[in-house]
């Protein structure tokens, strides 16, 4: 029972993180229609710079809430141009070619990112500083209750303000009204005065300036970072979007909170419903496998990406259009 | 003629809505073997989503369209070449890169049969597959006019033959009824007198075509008859002449009274 | 298509100078080393990759971001029907196929919900799939050894052909010839087929509904082409061509492990289609060799370049290489869209305009 509860908060903590990285795959995608791939790439940079920033500091005696402040806001900084730069090189010129143009280029890019990261932070996983002390709130009043740590309640209660700040940006400002009119038709927002290219940009800025902070949340919780780690954390974020149907914010935040229970989840107990022992009566030789090693499971915590990626194929058999998605296809 | 055998083509109550918007209310037609059939009506009248319910692109909520007497039921596009009706669009959707013979040779897709194994071994049947292709597509290239620039880009080609080219690839599927969706669009006066005796040569060897057009002129010097739409809805049908003096069509073109008008 | 003017020789002279070509320049690198015999290998076998890539991506115009995994399909079944690992010790000739169809029907699975969808899709789809074959790989070895996980398989078989192995040194008339030799004519021989099968299927009818969806998919249906077929027909076929590559690079190497099937050989492969040429074979052919030879070009010139300069080594060859690989996808889709060579079509246009231009 409390693992169930630990593995919720565990799996909201994640979905927090993933949900802020799918709204910015999915306002682009909303946008100009196409997925921004050097997106994953913007929350590994995010995290980095936000590592380099914080070490540099850690010695200064700055209160580490400031510290992690103005880390995040350098990574924010860096980000944006980032992002900026990636629809300057890939998007905007290419947005009358083929739609494979873009694509390509934004893959071109990505692998450019990846490994000029892999110049200035090094081929290793990095230990992110843990600046602020981690303190575990017990959920219950048993020893085995489940915990919640003030790193998982800082980054839900963050995610939940960027949420709620990109919502009212998007629904409450003439910048979002722009957004939404262009998503709609960009030739018709054009017309009436709207400055596309301008709209386009600042989607892409709002985007990138998300996976900063993203990527300060990962590493923050996992406490440690990768040149690679955007890949993954992407193709999940990605498939968030996907599951809650892209081009839609709110889909992004229930995709992204689903996605992280169902990893979870997945981690949690596959492997124990999988056990060879438990299933040593199904098949021939399972008992055999149970006798030369008790905790082998067909799949155990080493498959925790693969959820993702089963959820997508899932999705895009039977609900390509997503949870709360409508349009799909190609329009004629 | 047309009114006594059974139509080619039969559309019954075809009703599209896009979210509340009725695009296409209750429209019923007939089109006849051989007949060159006009489809008008002013801008927004419907007649480009009619065109697209009829091939598949967009799905029907209601209605029917029976082809030689065969229900087509909710068909794909692709399904929709299958039995028999070719397409031409408003925008001219040609494969921009290959060349206009590579197009054509496209369009003989569905009545070729050659595989993957044939291709890779280059059996005896592919080679006669493909030079019949081929010729066949010179053929039509020469039929619609362009046949010197078969080995041009369509994309380079000018607009008035990448009009003709759409229609020559659309020939080479060897359609029952070919569906122009306005031909003439863009076209000089020269150009468009051409195309009057193209489309009246393809009649004439069997072909029934089905024409949106916005010119008049062409409209009634060259159908046979024509069925006029506003708002979704039919409002008249019949030959040019008598369509032309329809007060409710004229009352749609000048616009104002087409609500009095259609009830009355 | 043929009739060149200005044409001196007949057709069968080229084709006569670029056998002897081909037969002469293994021994002639032999002369530099056997490594660069070996090295000359691997170039082959990334370019019937990439030509196997560019049936999906340059003809059909769908991005599949995973390709290496058909090629680690194509390795593992090789390595798994040919080695100690299960005892198992295949001839080539039968695993051969036997690995193009697994690919083909990986192929198929992966291809047949997603081709329906819009590209974007295909290429998530395919970037997911490439990275889940490999954690499969890395972890197939628990409970069950299937794959031996990270430790990879070893003393894989080499081929065989007609009773003569292609591992070890032999030697002819006096001459030794070693094993990178005889396996670099088996993949020229190799290389040539599928050249010609890509070429032949781009000139057929189904090559051309390939170029029509690539070019516009409504006007291709209103074709009545099947698009969700002939793109699954591309998608496989592509595979399968991935899954004869791997199983080639498993019986060269005699060593696979998950390490050589990781993203990057995907983004590798693809900027080798996309270098040469979406959709151009000879392009891709092209593409595939400067590429392959980049990382050995970059060893003997940047790094010494870089000593000399810095007094030692900034940026490893290896990180530039993948540096110049994105720039290079980058900068082609932005001024080169049609690759290093000029399509076929537009080839046609301008001996076209020359003529014009003579009369």
């Amino acid at each position: 029972m409390d693992t169930f509860l630990q593995q919720v908060v565990n799996g909201l903590t994640l979905g927090a993180v993933y949900a802020v990285v799918a709204l910015g795959y999915t306002m682009v995608y909303g946008i100009v229609q196409l997925i921004n791939f050097a997106h994953g790439e913007v929350v590994m940079i995010g995290c980095m710079v936000a590592f380099t920033v914080i070490v540099a500091l850690a010695s200064a005696g700055l209160p580490p809430m400031l510290v992690l402040a103005l880390g995040a806001l350098a990574a924010i900084a860096v980000c944006m141009a980032v992002g900026y730069g990636i629809e300057r090189v890939a998007y905007r010129p290419l947005r009358n070619a083929p739609r494979l143009a873009p694509l390509i280029t934004a893959i071109g890019l990505s692998i450019v990112l990846q490994h000029l990261a892999l110049l200035v932070w090094g081929r290793s996983y990095i230990a992110f500083p843990q600046i602020i002390e981690v303190k575990l709130y017990r959920l219950g009043n048993a020893e085995t209750s489940a915990t919640i740590s003030n790193v998982q309640i800082a980054i839900v209660v963050a995610s939940a303000v960027m949420m709620a700040a990109l919502l009212a940006l998007v629904y409450r400002t003439r910048m979002g009204i722009a957004m939404r009119a262009t998503s709609q038709n960009p030739a018709v927002a054009g017309l009436m005065g709207i400055d596309v290219n301008r709209t386009i940009a600042q989607t892409f800025l709002i985007g990138a300036a998300l996976g900063a902070v993203a990527g300060v949340m990962v590493g923050a919780y996992y406490g440690i970072a990768h040149y690679q780690m955007g890949f993954m954390l992407g193709l999940k974020a990605f498939s968030a979007a996907v599951l809650g149907g892209i081009g839609n914010l709110a889909g992004a935040v229930l995709g992204g909170l689903l996605m992280g229970l169902i990893e979870a989840m997945g981690a949690g107990y596959m492997g124990d419903f999988t056990r060879v022992c438990t299933l040593d009566t199904l098949l021939p030789g399972f008992a055999e496998a149970c006798a030369s090693n008790p905790d082998a499971s067909l799949l155990g915590s080493n498959y925790k990406d693969v959820y993702a990626f089963i959820v997508l194929i899932l999705v895009l058999v039977f609900r390509p259009s997503g949870l709360l998605g409508e349009r799909v296809g190609d329009r004629a | 003629m047309p009114e006594a055998a059974a139509p080619l083509l039969a559309a019954e109550g075809i009703t599209r809505r896009f979210g509340g918007l009725a695009a296409l209310t209750d429209v019923s037609f007939g089109i006849g073997r051989g007949e060159i059939y006009g489809l008008i009506g002013p801008n927004g009248a419907g007649k480009t989503t009619l065109f697209n319910v009829l091939t598949g692109l967009y799905s029907l909520d209601a209605g029917v369209f029976r082809l030689d007497g065969k229900t087509m039921g909710s068909v794909m596009p692709d399904q929709v070449a299958t039995l028999g009706i070719a397409r031409t669009f408003q925008n001219i959707r040609l494969f921009g890169n290959l060349s206009a013979l590579e197009n054509v040779m496209i369009g003989r897709h569905l009545r070729t049969r050659a595989g993957v194994w044939g291709a890779v071994m280059r059996t005896a049947a592919t080679r006669a597959e493909e030079a019949e292709t081929e010729a066949r597509a010179h053929a039509l290239l020469e039929f619609v006019g362009i046949g010197e620039r078969a080995n041009d880009m369509a994309r380079n080609l000018p607009y008035g033959a990448q009009r003709r080219l759409e229609i020559a690839r659309a020939l080479a599927t060897e359609p029952k009824l070919l569906a122009l969706d306005e031909p003439a669009a863009g076209m000089n006066a020269t150009e468009k007198q051409s195309l009057r005796r193209l489309l009246e040569t393809i009649r004439a060897s069997g072909t029934t075509i089905l024409l949106i057009e916005h010119d008049m002129r062409l409209v009634m010097g060259l159908c046979d008859r024509v069925l006029v739409l506003n708002h979704g809805r039919r409002i008249a049908e019949g030959a040019p002449a008598d369509v032309q003096r329809d007060p409710t069509v004229i009352g749609a073109y000048l616009g104002g009274t087409h609500r009095e008008a259609a009830t009355t | 298509m043929s009739g060149a003017q200005g044409r001196r020789f007949p057709p069968w002279v080229g084709v006569v100078l670029v056998t002897i070509a081909l037969v002469a320049l293994p021994f002639a690198l032999m002369q530099a080393g056997t490594a660069w015999v070996r090295i000359t290998n691997f170039a082959i076998l990334f370019v019937i990759l990439s030509i196997g890539l560019n049936i999906v991506v340059g003809f059909a115009g769908l991005l599949d971001l995973g390709y290496i995994a058909f090629y680690a399909v194509g390795a593992y079944v090789y390595a798994l029907l040919a080695s100690p690992f299960f005892g198992l010790h295949w001839p080539f000739w039968a695993i051969l196929p036997i690995g193009a169809l697994v690919a083909c029907g990986f192929g198929v699975l992966l291809g047949a919900p997603t081709l329906k969808l819009r590209g974007d899709y295909l290429a998530i789809v395919t970037l997911g799939f490439g990275e889940i074959v490999r954690i499969l790989l890395n972890n197939l070895s628990e409970p069950f050894n299937l794959t031996n996980g990270p430790k990879g398989i070893s003393s894989i078989d080499p081929v065989s052909v007609f009773g003569l192995s292609l591992g070890g040194t032999t030697k002819v008339a006096g001459f030794a010839i070693p094993d990178a030799v005889k396996y670099y004519f088996l993949l020229i021989v190799l290389l040539v087929a599928v050249i010609v099968v890509a070429l032949r299927l781009q000139n057929s009818r189904i090559g051309r509904a390939w170029e029509a969806i690539r070019e516009d998919e409504v006007a291709a249906r209103a074709m009545g082409i099947d698009t969700t077929r002939v793109k699954l027909l591309a998608f496989a076929l592509g595979a399968a061509f991935g899954g004869v590559a791997g199983g080639l690079f498993a019986a060269i190497q005699g060593f696979i492990s998950p390490e050589s099937f990781v993203l990057n050989e995907s983004v590798m492969v693809l900027a080798m289609v996309v270098l040469g040429g979406m959709g151009n074979v000879w392009g891709v052919v092209l593409g595939a060799l400067l590429l392959s030879f980049a990382p050995e070009l970059l060893r003997y010139t940047i790094e010494p370049a870089q000593r000399a300069l810095f007094g030692k080594s900034l940026v490893d060859s290896e990180v530039l290489r993948m540096l110049l690989f994105g720039a290079a996808m980058v900068a082609m889709m932005r001024f080169r869209p049609a690759g290093l060579l000029p399509s076929a079509v537009r080839k046609r246009e301008l001996a076209r305009l020359a003529q014009d231009d003579n009369a």
